[in-house]
C-alpha cells in the first residue's frame, strides 16, 4: 500500500460531508442517471452509469458512516477501499465524465452526482490516479500561469496583433479600471478574434477595462483534475491581481469551467469573499444591451442554433442571457431538442479535452451532439465556450459534418454599430 | 404465547428501534456538516430547496423517453404502498389504537384492491427490472434485494390477513412488519426520509446559482 494511496483515502474521507451522506443514503440504484449521461446513451455500456462512477467513494462511505460498515470494520470483515479501486475507476472518473451535471438534473431523489464525482477526483488526484495530460496541464498552470504554457509574452504578442488589426489600444494593468478581463489559453492561442471582439465592444460601449499582466488566465486545471490546492493557488492569483488593480468586476471569458472556478468555487477555495464581483462575459454583454450601450446594426438571416456550455448554463445559471443576445442578432434562431439546462455536453468538458487517452471515447459519444444537430436541421451553431468550440469543431471534422461553429461574443462584435 | 410476544414486546421494540434508528441516521447525516458557501448567490437557496422537493416528483423528458416503464412502475408501487399503509381500514384501526389515539376515513374496499394491485405490479416489475436490466443489475447490492423481499412479504401477508379471520395470518403480517421496521433504519429504505435532504441540498445549491433543478 503506497503512501499516496493513504493520502488519497484521507482526502476522500474529508469529502464525506452531509451532502454526500444524504446522497448515498437516498440512492436506490434505480439507474435513471444513466439515461442522462451521453457516455452511457451513446455506448450502452452500464459501467458509464454516473452513480457507478462513485463506487469507490460509496465503499468508503459505507465503511465509515453506516452501521453495517462500522460493524464489519470492527469485526475485521467487510469491503475496504483498495488501491486497485483507484486504478480500476480512474478512467471512469476522468475519461467518461465531463462534470456536465446532466445526471444531477434527473435523479429522482435529487442527488448531485456531479458534485460527488468532482469531490471524488480530489482523492484520485492526491492518490496519483489522474490522467497524465491533466497532470501536465496542472504543472504548466502552476509554473507558467497557463495550462497550455501561455506566458504573458505570448499574450502580448496576440494583443499586438489585435491592436494592429483594430487600431485600438488594449489596456494593461490599468489601475482603477471597472472591469478586469480574463481569457482562456484557448482564446489566446486559437481564438484571438474573441479578444478583438471584446476590445471593440468595450470601446463602443464605453466600458472601463483592463487586462492584468499578473493574472490573465481564467482556465483552472485544479478544478478539472480535482486538486483544491492547485485550484486555490490559481484563483488566488486572479484575486490578488484584481484587488491590487482595485477593479470592481472580474470578467470570466467564454470558457465554461473557468466560470465555475472563479464564480462559484473561487471564494470557497480561498476561504473568503472577494472584494469585487465576478461576471460572465455574456452577463456583462446582456447588461450592456439592456442599458442601451451595446448597439447592434443588423441581423443574420442564416438559421442558427445554440450549444449551451454546461458550466455556464446548467452549472452556472447563465441561461437566459445567451438567448437574449442571440435573438438580437439572429432572425432564425432555433433551439435544439434538448436545450438550456438540459442541453447535452460537447463531450470535452471537465478536463476530458486535456486527456489524450479519452479522445477515442470522446469522439464516439459525439454522436449525441451530431443527432441533436441533425434534428435541429441548422448548419450554424453558436456557443460561448472556447473549449466547447474546439471539441465541437473536432467532432464535426471527425463525422464530416457541414456545420460552422461560431462564438456568440464574436457574432455580436460582427454586428456592432461602431 | 408467541402471539402475545409479537403483539406486545416485539412491536414496542421494533417501533423503538425504528424511531431511534431513523432519527440517528438523520442526525448523523446532518452532523457530517456542509461548509457554508462563500460565493455571492444569484438566487435563493431556500426557494431552490423547496422547489426541488416537489419538482423531482416530475421526471425530466430525457428519463421519461427511455425509462418510461420503470417510472410508471415506480409511481404505481409508491402510491399503492402509501395508500395501503395509511388508508387501509385495519391499518387505521391499528394506528389509532397503538399510536395516534384517533382515526381517519379509510379508503373503500375497491380502492384497497386497486392500491394493492398497483403496489404488487409495481414492486414485481421493479424487482425484475433490477435483476434483468444491465444497469440496475450492475448497481444493485444485497440491501436492495433484502429491502424489496421484505416489503413484498409484508404486503403479501397483509393481503392474506385482510379478512382478519385467521389470527395466525394477522400475527404473521405483524411479525414481518416488525422485521421491516427493525431493518429499515440500517438500509436503503431510509430513502423514504433522506430524499427530503438530498433534494433539499441539491435544490439549495442550484437555487443559489439561479438554476431551476
Amino acid at each position: 500500500m503506497s503512501e499516496t494511496f493513504d493520502l488519497g483515502v484521507e482526502a476522500m474521507k474529508a469529502q464525506l460531508d452531509a451532502k454526500v451522506a444524504s446522497y448515498f443514503s437516498s440512492c436506490v440504484h434505480c439507474g435513471l442517471c444513466a439515461e442522462a449521461c451521453l457516455f452511457y446513451t451513446e455506448t450502452g455500456d452500464p459501467h458509464f452509469t454516473p452513480i457507478y462512477k462513485l463506487e469507490p467513494m460509496k465503499k468508503l462511505w459505507r465503511r465509515e458512516k453506516t452501521f453495517w460498515g462500522k460493524l464489519g470494520a470492527s469485526l475485521g470483515m467487510g469491503e475496504e477501499l483498495t488501491e486497485q479501486d483507484f486504478a480500476d475507476w480512474e478512467t471512469l472518473v476522468y475519461d467518461s465524465c465531463t462534470l456536465c451535471g446532466r445526471c444531477s438534473m434527473v435523479c429522482p431523489v435529487g442527488n448531485d452526482i456531479t458534485y460527488m464525482i468532482r469531490k471524488q477526483r480530489e482523492a484520485f488526484s492526491v492518490a496519483g490516479y489522474a490522467p497524465e495530460g491533466m497532470k501536465e496541464a496542472s504543472r504548466r498552470a502552476l509554473k507558467f500561469g497557463s495550462p497550455m504554457g501561455v506566458t504573458f509574452k505570448t499574450l502580448q504578442a496576440t494583443l499586438s496583433h489585435v491592436e494592429k488589426d483594430t487600431g485600438l489600444t488594449i489596456p494593461v494593468d490599468q489601475q482603477g479600471a471597472d472591469y478586469m478581463t480574463l481569457f482562456s489559453s484557448m482564446e489566446i492561442v486559437n481564438f484571438p478574434e474573441y479578444i478583438e471582439s471584446i476590445a471593440r465592444i468595450f470601446k463602443s460601449a464605453g466600458v472601463s477595462w483592463t487586462i492584468s499582466s499578473k493574472a490573465y488566465e481564467a482556465t483552472n486545471s485544479g478544478i478539472q483534475i480535482g486538486n483544491k490546492e492547485i485550484a486555490a493557488e490559481l484563483v488566488g492569483r486572479v484575486v490578488e491581481a484584481a484587488e491590487d488593480l482595485g477593479v470592481k468586476y472580474v470578467v470570466s471569458p467564454e470558457c465554461g469551467h473557468a466560470y465555475t472556478a472563479i464564480r462559484w468555487e473561487g471564494p470557497n477555495l480561498i476561504g473568503r469573499a472577494f472584494n469585487f464581483e465576478v461576471v460572465h462575459i455574456l452577463e456583462l454583454l446582456e447588461q450592456l444591451q439592456s442599458e442601451g450601450r451595446l448597439k447592434l446594426k443588423s441581423t443574420e438571416q442564416t438559421p442558427m442554433t445554440l450549444h449551451d456550455p454546461c458550466q455556464i448554463v446548467r452549472r452556472g445559471g447563465v441561461v437566459d442571457q445567451p438567448r437574449v443576445l442571440l435573438n438580437s442578432v439572429a432572425d432564425n434562431f432555433k433551439e435544439m431538442p434538448d436545450h438550456g439546462v438540459m442541453n447535452w455536453c460537447c463531450g470535452g468538458g471537465g478536463g476530458v479535452s486535456a486527456n489524450e487517452r479519452a479522445e477515442e471515447l470522446r469522439l464516439e459519444v459525439f454522436t449525441r451532439k451530431k443527432r441533436q444537430l441533425d434534428q435541429t436541421g441548422v448548419d450554424t451553431m453558436v456557443t460561448a465556450c472556447a473549449n466547447c468550440r474546439i471539441i465541437l469543431e473536432e467532432g464535426i471534422e471527425h463525422y464530416e459534418m457541414d456545420t460552422e461553429v461560431i462564438s456568440l461574443t464574436e457574432l455580436l462584435a460582427e454586428h456592432l454599430q461602431e | 404465547m408467541i402471539g402475545e410476544f409479537i403483539d406486545g414486546p416485539l412491536w414496542t421494540f421494533a417501533l423503538t428501534v425504528f424511531v431511534i434508528g431513523v432519527i440517528w441516521r438523520i442526525v448523523s447525516i446532518l452532523l457530517s456538516g456542509v461548509r457554508s458557501d462563500l460565493a455571492v448567490p444569484k438566487g435563493s437557496a431556500g426557494n431552490g430547496a423547496f422547489r426541488a422537493m416537489f419538482s423531482r416528483f416530475v421526471p425530466e423528458r430525457t428519463v421519461t423517453k427511455r425509462g418510461k416503464l420503470q417510472l410508471i412502475a415506480g409511481y404505481a408501487f409508491h402510491l399503492g404502498l402509501f395508500a395501503l399503509l395509511f388508508f387501509a381500514q385495519p391499518h387505521i384501526d391499528f394506528f389509532a389504537q397503538r399510536i395516534t389515539g384517533f382515526s381517519w376515513p379509510a379508503m373503500p374496499y375497491w380502492a384497497f384492491i386497486v392500491s394493492a394491485e398497483l403496489a404488487f405490479a409495481g414492486l414485481i416489475f421493479l424487482w425484475l427490472y433490477r435483476l434483468l436490466n444491465p444497469v440496475t443489475r450492475l448497481l444493485s447490492d444485497l440491501d436492495d434485494h433484502v429491502g424489496a423481499i421484505l416489503v413484498f412479504v409484508v404486503m403479501l401477508s397483509g393481503c392474506l390477513a385482510l379478512a382478519q379471520s385467521f389470527e395466525a395470518l394477522r400475527l404473521l403480517h405483524l411479525l414481518l412488519a416488525e422485521l421491516l421496521l427493525l431493518y429499515f433504519p440500517f438500509s436503503k429504505l431510509m430513502h423514504a426520509f433522506t430524499f427530503v435532504m438530498s433534494r433539499g441540498y441539491t435544490g439549495a445549491t442550484m437555487g443559489r446559482k439561479g438554476v431551476n433543478a
